[in-house]
């Protein structure tokens, strides 16, 4: 087994620590993952999962502490790391009087690829009938899917999913899931928040819950208790 | 990032703005209504009296432009913002100028067009005679626009993501203008009185040159003001 | 590297020096301006009118020293990311207010008697005036944004614009009055005048350092107290003390 060093970790991140206010959300956050993991985030409502994944993302600075993403500098080579990333926040990012095949060509004309990739994602995350109808009549369902395709014009090496399950319906859970699987397979990493294991216990690798503001190293609450069982039912 | 590669990202945020622009319905309409009927309220307030209203007629024109086009500018970021997708657009690779070239042709685009209907009423309104050098005139009228959109671009970067941000938009923008909003309305007002001091093509030049000075700057900052 | 926001990145200053310093400077005022009015005649047109300008006319220099300061600063801020240089420009913008608004009112003040109306238009004062409401914008920026480093980097931002902005202000204006009629402000020109504004340029100049290293010290020890509070609040919860 390949030891995780600093060199080839997918993200290093060390004593994160972020506070809105006068409040701390994030306390001093460790984390490490490798190349080919899967590793989801747990917690309650407000504990900083979503904090944490914007940090990691560049958008926001740590007031504390450091990270690396694919070996880059968060705070001293954002470009670099953003280049490697792929975010799919809560908020899908959208244009709603862009049609959903114009949102994705915008989208390949900012990462600078070709504009004849996007029919054949529309057609993936199975869009492609309506994809000449503006985005401000699609359902939350599949505005989620239009992002999920976004993602896959960027082809990421690093994953920053925030709860990317929701709306979605099963289908669209399968395709996720998938996406995540194929992506995977080629190398990328992926940090997954969840606010319940559910439709992601087929392809975590482990979890990790953000309690106080830090890596709870024995949770006291777990988000589906069905989650060890799950876990150590597949092997993992 | 190679030039080619951001203008097209430019380009690409240009057409972006301007298409959700056209479809949104309510946008363009409400702000040049906006405009006109502020010039309007200026012929209440400076006429009827012909001397006074022709005499005034640059300034009205211009300021009703700036009042309604404070609007325009605050809402080219509202639409990055009301879905989300400021984030998605900082974290595209790409220099921030890009974003910043992209926005400023859209709002160009959307001020040109208001300046022309407004100018047309205010000719008719204000009873301007339309002067033989009209070519002149077009060209002072879209330098005065290239240096209201400029900073009015820069700093609804800012206000539209702060609290109050319909009055902080004119707080910072208003004293900022006050160079170009001159150089413009004395170079239209000279060339409609026939430039009979020649001092058009001073204030001209002098327009030229702060349109210039407020590109450089507002280009080399605005990587500090976009960041989430 | 590790950055540690919650050990004190402002370092406190010794504040005795200071108020020595201000005590200097306020005194050195009260006597040039003592002296300045003892020795110059009164004006021929203006008579005893004429010794506003010992505080106009200085007054007028630091409004255009102090948004100098305010582009040195916040491009240091923009360059370093230092928050004593964001104080700083800050406590100078601030400064700068205060002088724009004395020369403002010391100017209408000349005017009444002088022309009859409070205000001509003129192309300094104007100026002053638009430089003024340049000043208002910046610290209006600074109170509706509450996040720290984003309240930083655009007041850099808007604080180099404003200032740069303010020769082209000048220079716009100044044309605006040429074409048209011709009034000036106070006379600096005469030989016995001069001698007393150049001390009381000195005199006021050492205020207006003491008044924006005053307001600077007064904003850092806000922010220390900021970051013990807030390296108290990370602290809670954890098992040993960090900083």
């Amino acid at each position: 087994m390949v030891l995780p060093t600093a060199s080839n970790l997918a993200i290093d991140a060390t004593d994160i620590a972020r506070r809105f206010g006068a409040s701390w959300v994030l306390r001093g956050v460790t984390l490490r993952l490798s190349p080919g993991e899967v590793v989801g985030v747990l917690g309650v409502n407000g504990s900083g999962k979503s904090t944490l994944l914007r940090v990691l993302a560049t958008l926001i600075k740590p007031h504390a502490g450091s990270a690396r993403v694919c070996g880059h500098d968060l705070a001293g080579a954002p470009e670099e790391v953003r280049s490697q990333i792929g975010y799919l926040a809560h908020a899908p990012g959208l244009y709603d009087d862009l049609t959903a095949r114009e949102n994705l060509t915008f989208a390949a004309a900012m990462l600078d690829r070709d504009s004849r990739d996007v029919d054949a994602v529309l057609d993936r995350i199975g869009l492609l009938p309506v994809a000449a109808q503006p985005v401000r009549g699609f359902s939350s369902g599949m505005q989620r899917r239009l992002a999920i395709g976004r993602l896959m014009l960027i082809r990421p090496r690093v994953l920053l999913l925030d709860e990317p399950y929701s709306n979605l319906d099963s289908a669209g859970l399968d395709l996720m899931n998938s996406l995540i699987a194929e992506w995977v397979n080629a190398g990328a990493a992926a940090l997954v928040v969840l606010h319940e294991l559910g439709p992601a216990a087929e392809i975590l690798d482990r979890t990790v819950t953000i309690q106080d503001g830090r890596v709870a190293t024995k949770p006291t609450m777990h988000a589906d208790p069905k989650a060890d069982v799950s876990l150590a039912a597949s092997g993992r | 990032m190679s030039l080619r590669q951001d203008w097209r990202r430019a380009r690409a945020i240009a057409w972006k703005d301007l298409t959700a622009e056209r479809r949104s319905k309510a946008g363009f309409n409400s702000v040049v209504a906006l405009a006109v009927t502020i010039l309007v309220m200026f012929g209440f307030a400076l006429g009827p009296d012909g001397q006074a209203i022709r005499d005034a007629a640059p300034g009205a024109i211009w300021l009703a432009v700036l009042f309604a086009g404070v609007l325009a500018f605050n809402r080219s970021y509202q639409v990055e913002l009301d879905g989300g997708a400021l984030e998605q657009l900082i974290l595209y690779p790409g220099t921030r100028r890009a974003i910043f070239a992209g926005k400023l042709l859209a709002n160009f685009a959307f001020v040109a067009l208001m300046l022309a209907i407004v100018i047309a009423v205010g000719i008719v309104l204000f009873q301007v005679t339309i002067p033989s050098a009209w070519p002149a005139l077009v060209g002072i009228v879209a330098c005065g626009a290239i240096g209201l959109v400029t900073l009015g671009t820069f700093y609804a970067a800012m206000a539209s993501r702060s609290r109050a941000r319909e009055v902080l938009l004119p707080l910072l923008l208003f004293p900022m203008l006050v160079p170009v909003l001159l150089a413009a309305i004395q170079a239209t007002k000279a060339l409609l009185g026939g430039n009979v001091m020649g001092d058009a093509g001073a204030w001209a030049r002098l327009l030229v040159a702060f349109d210039v000075v407020f590109l450089v700057a507002t280009f080399l900052a605005f990587e500090f003001v976009i960041e989430v | 590297m590790t950055h540690v926001a919650h050990s004190p990145s402002v370092t406190l200053p010794r504040t005795n020096r200071l108020s020595i310093f201000g005590w200097f400077a306020f005194l050195f005022l009260i006597a040039c301006q003592g002296i300045a009015i003892a020795i110059s005649p009164p004006d021929r047109d203006m008579g005893d009118l004429q010794k506003i300008m010992y505080v106009h006319v200085p007054a007028a220099w630091m409004t255009m020293l102090a948004p100098l300061t305010v582009l040195v600063f916040a491009l240091r801020y923009l360059w370093k990311r230092r928050e004593e240089d964001d104080l700083l420009a800050a406590a100078a913008a601030e400064v700068a207010v205060a002088f724009a608004g004395l020369t403002l009112v010391l100017g209408m003040l000349w005017a009444r008697p002088t022309w009859g109306v409070w205000w001509t238009w003129d192309a300094r004062l104007t100026s002053t005036l638009v430089l003024f409401l340049i000043l208002a914008g910046y610290l209006a920026l600074r109170a509706l944004v509450d996040d720290r480093e984003q309240r930083a980097q655009w007041s850099a931002a808007v604080g180099v614009l404003g200032a740069i902005n303010v020769p082209i202000v000048y220079m716009s204006v100044r044309w605006w009055r040429t074409i048209h009629q011709i009034q000036s402000s106070p006379s600096t020109v005469d030989h016995a005048y001069v001698i007393g504004l150049r001390l009381n340029a000195f005199a006021f100049l050492f205020v207006m350092i003491y008044l924006i290293r005053a307001r600077y010290e007064a904003s850092l020890i806000e922010r220390a107290a900021e970051h013990e509070s807030e390296a108290i609040a990370l602290g809670r919860g954890r098992g040993t003390a960090h900083e």
